[in-house]
């Protein structure tokens, strides 16, 4: 019943359009229904646990603390991915992450992920090429955030 | 090149009550280059003597003459009263970065080719003061403007071809776009011309090329050839306007013979037969605007010292700046513009920095203006070929070699896909 | 007003007649009427506008040269209501001598005014269109008038939308104004910023990460943009990448202004000046020139 439920709302996401529909099912297969309430830390820097998300609905804030400062880098929202370097590596948390609302998420295990991914590269191949697209995206915005833009003098060199 | 938007300019135009059939020079300078085929006005002979009875006349209508004088080694255009302050028996010698005055024998009032600087600095002067204000229990008050004054009268004596085309060009973008510049407006409108016409070209001339010279068409109160040689001095002289006419009227111009009316004609073809150097402007803005990374950028960039020469000897160069300051009381305040170049570092500086920062894109952005983006503005190149930035540039950049190169370097890559 | 255009209409790309024959270098004195404080650095004069019968005094999108006596003269845009009849309003940053001496006049001081000058947005254009205003930092300072004229001529457009990008929550704009508008019907009004702390709880990244959030119709939508020349070149990319075509982006453009009005040579950016054939410019007539280095 949860997981019909869930692969509609899986077959929403922008993240799978243009899956096959064996796949889509195959991934809903993998990932559960998380709901989360405003302020809860999903992740903190550092994390061995690796999740990854599909944001459904709600915005999450990527932070980084130190000297008892919390900075917030970026903010995710609707049909957006959070997490994408589980499906990469296990290595732990670069940020925390933080539910700035309420959020309604999509959670896969890192780890079985790669599994899947290594068992059937079609799938594989489909999870990867969406990734790189968001880190791409990502990289490019962060970028042009880095550039500090709005100061007076016009973005440092 | 310049006859086409002329006739745009043609739309613009103010009354055209003094213009005769030949050329037309109207209260507002606009039509002074009129588009009607030009039909020869009347030909008329003067002596050299008559000159200073021309400059008497004008001076008793009121106007300064400006005219051809020899000082510090140089022609400069400046006050005359009578035709021994023009420098007769003087010609000038010009190559690149070079420029000097010779003595020929013939004796020529306008034996040289240009003044060091053109007219502009009577028409768009180096400094005015735009207004002056004081404070007042309203904030404050404009005590002083540069547009409330009665601009001054000038006649200019001895203008060339290319001198004429230039004042066109400074017309059309001080008083016939957007808005009008009062400064200029008003002292071109009360601008009487002598004009001369060439019967020798410099090495630096290029006029040709560019359509301006050196015949002269149209746009000139009064127009006159010299000719001089055999022991005889005189002038062929012919009306542009009424006004004109009246004071070659004044001064006892008769008919001229056909045969003086030749001698006239050969002798501006001759000029034009001087003329060694070439610039090709069809396709110039094409070119220019599609070489942005030509390698002869860096390569000129590597002679130009940026000291921006070339836009105060240019006679279309428009830019100025302007500036704000109050007296030390702080009770009154002035602003004045100034002459300025696309050169300086400053001239772009925008947020922090400059925008053209690298002597390279200050002097691209000088020639690319001055050949392409003032089509787009304006409708012509805003060149006329007389070669004074060839002359005045310290490295002796030219810039017919310097168009010539891109496109040969153009052509060169084209050829290796 | 000397020299100024006083319009009602006017389309970006068409410049506004000449006015009259007024010297347009003299500055016309005007007294400050409210002086509000918007950021730590930025700050909104409000001058009072003698004459006029109460037709717009600017289309959205001009600008006037202000004139601080004896310190100097600026390029500022106007940032108004056009449909508010006697006031010209300003939002200014003080980076240097001239801004400050500006902000830092109280009500009742004189400053003179210039102007109005320039290309304005394509209000006429986007009409029965859905309008996407896009603006980073002191962007929306040219921008707000059209969203003013926007809303007081609501039944002449689709939806509208608003992506606001700032440095950080201090440095935006309007934010009470942002807040309210965000309840309008057919309205979106998402705003980001590059830093943001714990008490900010809205979206942090630059301003084309909004664009997700939006849904386009790229057949039916003008967009107007403005902000540093970086922003404003990855915020085409992004628009273009959506289906919008050339002609249906605006942006306005800054560079160098002495004269403001197309005499002192200063402000060209290949053959355009910026002062007259802009500030707003379709950007089909700025492809191929915004960009290039050194230009």
């Amino acid at each position: 019943m949860e997981n019909v439920n869930l692969l509609e709302i899986l077959q929403k996401h922008p993240f799978v359009q243009g899956f096959q529909p064996k796949h889509i099912e195959k991934l809903a297969a993998l990932g559960h229904e998380l709901k989360l309430e405003r302020d809860r830390i999903i992740f903190r820097e550092g994390d061995e646990s690796s999740f990854f998300y599909l944001i459904v609905t709600g915005k999450v804030a990527l932070e980084v603390t130190a000297l008892g400062r919390t900075l917030r880098v970026q903010t995710l929202g609707d049909g957006e991915e959070l997490g994408w370097s589980s499906v990469l590596a296990s290595e732990g948390k670069h940020f925390q992450a933080r539910a700035l609302g309420a959020v309604r998420a999509i959670v896969f295990d890192g780890a079985r992920l790669r599994e899947a991914c290594e068992e059937d590269h079609t799938f594989g191949y489909e999870m990867m090429k969406r990734l790189l697209g968001v880190v791409a995206e990502r990289l490019q915005a962060t970028r042009i955030q880095l550039l500090d833009m709005y100061s007076p003098a016009g973005a440092k060199p | 090149m310049i006859g086409s938007y002329l006739k745009m300019l043609q739309q613009l135009a103010f009354g055209k009550e003094d213009a005769l059939v030949h050329g037309q020079t109207s209260p507002l300078l606009v039509t002074a280059m009129a588009t009607t085929q030009a039909e020869p006005g009347t030909k008329l002979v003067i002596e050299v003597e008559a000159i200073t009875e021309l400059i008497s006349r004008l001076r008793g209508q009121g106007y300064e003459v400006i005219g051809p004088t020899r000082r510090d080694g140089a022609i400069v255009y400046d006050s005359v009263q009578k035709v021994e302050d023009l420098p007769a028996g003087w010609t000038d010698e010009q190559a690149p970065g070079k420029y000097r005055l010779k003595n020929n024998e013939d004796g020529a009032l306008f034996g040289y080719t240009l003044g060091a600087q053109g007219w502009k600095r009577f028409l768009h002067p180096p400094e005015v003061k735009l207004f002056r204000v004081e404070n007042d229990s309203d904030g404050f008050r404009i005590v002083e403007s540069a547009s409330a004054q009665p601009p001054p009268k000038y006649a200019f004596l001895g203008v060339r071809a290319c001198e004429l085309a230039a004042i066109a060009l400074q017309d059309r973008v001080l008083t016939a776009d957007w808005y009008a510049d009062p400064v200029y407006a008003g002292r071109r409108r009360n601008l009487f011309i002598v004009a001369v016409q060439c019967t020798r070209a410099s090495a630096n001339c290029f006029c040709t090329s560019m359509g301006t010279g050196p015949q002269v068409k149209t746009g000139c109160d009064i127009l006159l050839t010299e000719i001089a040689g055999d022991g005889r001095r005189f002038l062929v002289a012919a009306a542009g306007t009424r006004a004109g006419a009246g004071v070659l009227a004044d001064i006892g111009a008769k008919k001229a013979p056909a045969e003086a009316v030749k001698q006239a004609d050969r002798a501006v073809e001759g000029a034009a037969a001087m003329i060694t150097k070439r610039l090709e402007v069809s396709g110039v803005r094409e070119l220019l605007y599609e070489q942005f990374e030509s390698a002869r950028w860096d390569d000129v960039a590597r002679r130009c010292l940026t000291c921006g020469n070339c836009t105060m000897v240019c006679p279309t160069c428009f830019c100025v700046t302007v500036d704000d300051a109050s007296d030390f009381s702080g009770q009154s305040a002035e602003r004045w513009r100034r002459w300025d170049s696309c050169f300086t570092q400053s001239f772009s500086y925008i947020h922090g920095g400059s925008v053209r920062l690298s002597p390279k894109s200050r002097y691209r952005q000088w020639l690319t203006h001055k050949l392409a983006a003032w089509q787009d503005q304006f409708g012509s190149p805003g060149c006329v070929g007389c070669g004074r930035c060839i002359t005045w540039c310290p490295a002796g950049i030219d810039i017919t070699e310097e168009v010539a190169a891109i496109r040969d370097g153009a052509q060169a890559a084209a050829a290796r896909e | 007003m000397n020299g100024g255009a006083i319009l009602t209409e006017a389309d970006a790309g068409a410049a506004l007649p000449p006015g009259p024959s007024a010297d347009v270098m003299l500055p016309a004195p005007c007294k400050v009427a409210q002086v509000d404080k918007e950021t730590h650095d930025t700050f909104t004069l409000c001058l009072e506008a003698k004459g006029g019968d109460g037709s717009p005094l600017f289309a959205p999108g001009q600008f006037s040269m202000l004139y601080a006596p004896g310190v100097g003269e600026l390029p500022i845009s106007i940032s108004g209501d056009p449909g508010e009849p006697g006031r010209l309003v300003y939002t200014i940053r003080s980076v240097g001598k001239a801004t400050h001496a500006l902000v830092t006049k109280s009500v009742g001081d004189t400053v003179g005014v210039r102007g109005p000058f320039g290309t304005s947005w394509p209000m006429t254009e986007g009409r029965g269109k859905d309008v996407l205003i896009v603006a980073g930092g002191i962007g929306l300072a040219p921008l707000r008038p059209a969203i003013y004229h926007i809303l007081r001529h609501r039944g002449d457009y689709r939806r509208l939308t608003v992506l606001y990008g700032a440095r950080s929550p201090r440095d935006m704009l309007y934010r009470k104004q942002l807040a309210a508008w965000t309840y309008l019907p057919d309205t979106q009004i998402l705003t980001t910023v590059d830093y943001g702390g714990l008490s900010w709880r809205g979206y942090v990244g630059v301003v084309t990460t909004l664009f997700r959030y939006t849904r386009l119709q790229p057949d039916r939508t003008i967009a107007m943009i403005c902000g540093p020349e970086i922003m404003m070149r990855y915020v085409v990319r992004e628009l273009e990448s959506r289906g919008l075509t050339a002609r249906d982006i605006y942006l306005s453009m800054e560079r160098n202004m002495k004269c403001g009005v197309g005499f002192c040579g200063h402000c060209q950016l290949g053959p355009y000046f910026i002062c007259k054939d802009g500030p707003v410019f379709p950007w089909k007539r700025m492809q191929g020139w915004m960009g290039k280095y050194e230009l």
